[in-house]
């Protein structure tokens, strides 16, 4: 059999998803389909629910309507425990960083680890901080606490501890937010390496064009809280209507 | 008006949902050891020098207001028993706990606030943790462990210094004078103390964990959350204070 058609499980499946805030609707009929190593930028104005869109995923929000499966598994229907388990194999980095102040470095990629013991059994925690610390580059900043590093830095801690688990999916809430362009950039070349060598699918919502294009295989615009137009960086980018047009100018 | 008592039964109940929470899930595993005696540490060391020196100013001040009115009396000899019972009974207890609203129950309510505005309470959820489990049990558990504790230690240093007093001012040693205060205190005294000293500590950290877990408004709420930790904790201590002093009084007539 042919290789390239071996149809792969999606990672996420989303189908007429509705989401309000009381009477505000923030997500309406909104539906996507991310394949297994797929990596999916989602763009679009502040305020439309991209951020609102990872949450649901990760059950850190509750949907009001519609389909919502991850790795096989359909969220609104799981218990706390299982969805603890789902959890275990969902990364998923924080817009802010949330590095927990009051631990080390080394402690605030070892707090995953000592919640699912059983998922990294055999695995020696040590080996499994340094190796995640090595993929961002920052093994020297092991010792040190949130306040001493960078925003920069931050950020790929908060990654290293993202990988820590070996997700099979990475969900990222814009990533590059609050760096400058350089950084930016840098920091979207290493979810690309991530997702190579962990093979992970992810969700990158950003609102950074730049990041976008490095780190989607597919770009999603979400407006009006639906999946307004979606397609690779360059198709989208080539299309005139006046909303898509706006990201581009 | 209206919207004043509305809120003030809101919040209330509010406070209650969160507390029955507290008592619904300390009992159940995962068990936090580690962080709760790293709270314990934090709660105690931290407030250690801060009511030592309240304590010890405390019991000062108490000697020396009160002694003119007793020697007055003829009473003179009465001090270590009237400062022993004050202190053990009513003073040491309050204080204490006027001191850790202030400086335990506003630094719970900042940090976790500060931790909500910044989604690390977020991030602890999807890793798997129950953060109500970590941040919130841990706290409330290791304020009621160690308040006692703090005013205990209180008491034992403001007789320290109403001893002191006593001991420059009249000539009265060290040994006799706790030999006194030992010979007036008996359990009944100390027990109600304790027990009260663990309310207050229950109140100081479960009103802290409240407004911080439930924290809104951004940066803006850190601030107001501290205030408000304090204000309310503060108010519950008198009020706790009160119906503790009301139940022991019913003990003592029984």
């Amino acid at each position: 059999m042919n290789s390239e058609q071996v149809q792969l499980p999606a990672a996420v499946s989303i189908r007429n998803l509705y989401k309000a805030f009381g009477t505000n609707p923030v997500l309406r009929s909104f539906s996507l389909e991310v394949a297994a190593g797929e990596n999916v930028a989602v763009m679009g104005k502040s305020g439309s629910g991209k951020s609102v869109l990872i949450k649901c995923i990760i059950g850190l929000e509750t949907i009001d309507e519609g389909d919502l499966v991850v790795l096989g598994k359909s969220v609104p229907g799981l218990s706390p425990r299982e969805l603890d388990l789902l959890r275990a194999d969902v990364g998923f980095q924080f817009q802010g960083s949330a590095l927990y102040d009051s631990m080390t470095v080394r402690e605030n990629l070892e707090f995953p680890l000592r919640r699912h013991q059983e998922k990294m059994k055999g695995l020696r925690t040590d080996d499994l901080v340094q190796e995640a610390l090595s993929s961002v580059g920052l093994l020297h900043a092991i010792d040190l606490l949130p306040s001493e590093l960078s925003g920069g830095m931050k950020k790929r801690i908060a990654l290293a501890r993202t990988i820590i688990m070996r997700p099979k999916l990475i969900l990222y809430d814009e990533p590059t937010s609050g760096l400058d362009p350089i950084t930016g950039r840098e920091i979207s070349r290493l979810i690309v390496d991530i997702q190579k060598q962990y093979r992970a699918a992810s969700i990158v919502i950003t609102h950074d064009l730049a990041c976008a294009r490095i780190t989607g295989n597919q770009l999603v615009i979400l407006s009006e809280g639906r999946n307004y137009v979606q397609g690779t960086f360059d198709e989208v980018a080539g299309i005139t209507d006046p909303v898509v047009h706006s990201f581009f100018t | 008006m209206i919207n004043v008592l509305r809120n003030f039964f809101l919040t209330t109940g509010q406070i209650s949902q969160f507390t029955a929470r507290y008592w619904r899930e300390v009992w159940f595993p995962p068990y936090e050891f580690q962080e709760l005696l790293k709270q314990c540490f934090f709660i105690g060391n931290k407030s250690l020098a801060l009511v030592g020196t309240t304590g010890f100013i405390m019991g000062i001040v108490l000697t020396l207001q009160t002694r003119p009115t007793l020697i007055e009396f003829g009473a003179q000899s009465w001090m270590p028993a009237m400062v022993g019972i004050a202190i053990v009974r009513e003073i040491g207890p309050v204080i204490t706990a006027l001191i850790c609203a202030g400086k335990v129950g506003s630094g719970i309510g900042a940090e976790l606030a500060s931790m909500k505005v910044t989604e690390q309470i977020d991030a602890m959820e999807v890793s798997g943790t129950n953060p109500f489990k970590f941040l919130v049990i841990t706290r409330v558990t290791a304020t009621m462990i160690m308040i006692p504790a703090l005013v205990v230690m209180s008491d034992v240093i403001s007789l320290l210094g109403s001893a002191m007093v006593e001991n420059i001012k009249g000539g009265v040693s060290f040994t006799l004078y706790f030999s006194k205060v030992l010979e007036f205190l008996d359990f009944s005294d100390l027990i109600p103390s304790i027990i009260k000293s663990f309310f207050f500590g229950f109140a100081i950290g479960i009103i802290g964990c409240y407004k911080g877990y439930t924290s809104s408004r951004g940066t803006e709420g850190v601030g107001r959350t501290a205030n408000e930790a304090v204000v309310i904790a503060s108010l519950l201590v008198f009020i706790l204070d009160f119906i503790a002093v009301l139940v022991t009084d019913i003990f003592y007539e029984l």
